[in-house]
């Protein structure tokens, strides 16, 4: 077994305990925690394929700034654990729409044709930044207007009594 | 490659250091070597010395959402930055014009949150 797999075999581990750990968690606090597990684990096969700015952005964007907000997000509306509260009738929905991406995902597995083999190429910051620029300048331009839309909406959520 | 080895280096240091702070003393109470005498005091929550009001499981001000929510839209113009930093010189004059349009078109709501006074903490 080559080190490489074995990293990976860990790395997935890691991220699909995370990910049970974060639906399973009685507590939403852990399950936020568990979730940044996954997060950062799925930040390690972006390193084992060779794409370190995905990697970067999988720790900073989602390990670092969504889970801040998720955590925010809890500890601004919870008082307390309220364990019971994570009960919900809608418990068969949730598992009829979890059974059909399970088997979206299957399928596209089974039906697609997959390279025996594949040798990643290295993205590194240099390539991106040749192309992000210069190729793709226009959905980059257009990504910022979303930040922009963002922020925006940010501010007439979170702050509506200062909108005259 | 070989910065990638680094990197792994790095992860086990990483977990190795809090898990032996976690380890150490334990394995010492198993050796006999650190007396094991809890009493209340000794387990009571250690905040600087004060002594601790109340549960921890308290709601924050609503205002550090809003915070939150800046803090991860600018990370991402930060996370941006970097692969254009790295080919500055061979972007040339586009380069620095198209970072300009996206830096510029984020600092309108930059602007549009100091107008609605959504900076100022009251």
């Amino acid at each position: 077994m080559s080190p490489l797999l074995a990293i990976y075999i860990v790395v997935s581990v890691m991220a699909v305990a995370g990910g049970l750990g974060t639906v399973l968690a009685r507590n939403v606090v852990y399950a936020s925690l568990f979730l940044l597990l996954s997060l950062l684990s799925v930040a390690g096969i972006y390193v084992l394929l060779f794409s370190p700015f995905l990697a970067l952005v999988q720790v900073l964007i989602y390990g670092g700034a969504i889970i801040i907000v998720v955590l925010f997000a809890l500890m601004l509306t919870r008082q307390g654990d309220e364990t019971g509260s994570l009960d919900s009738p809608q418990k068969p929905l949730a598992a009829v729409a979890g059974l059909a991406a399970l088997g979206v995902l299957i399928a596209t597995i089974v039906v697609n044709k997959w390279p025996p083999s594949v040798d990643p190429e290295p993205v590194g910051f240099e390539k991106l930044g040749a192309t992000l620029f210069t190729q793709w300048a226009v959905p980059f331009e257009i990504a910022s207007v979303l930040l922009l839309v963002a922020l925006i909406g940010a501010i007439v959520i979170a702050r509506p009594e200062d909108s005259q | 490659m070989s910065d990638f080895g680094l990197l792994g280096i790095f992860v086990i240091l990483a977990v190795l250091v809090p898990a032996s702070m976690l380890l150490i003393p334990y394995m010492l109470t198993v050796a006999g070597v650190k007396p094991h005498r809890p009493n209340s005091v000794k387990n009571d929550t250690y905040e600087c010395g004060m002594r601790t009001v109340g549960g921890s499981w308290v709601r924050y001000n609503f205002r550090y959402y809003f915070y939150a929510l800046s803090f991860l839209i600018f990370s991402i113009e930060t996370v941006f930055l970097y692969p254009w930093a790295v080919r500055f010189k061979d972007l040339r004059w586009f380069g620095f014009w198209a970072m300009l349009v996206f830096v510029g078109i984020i600092t309108i709501g930059l602007v549009y949150e100091w107008r609605k006074n959504a900076l100022e903490w009251k």
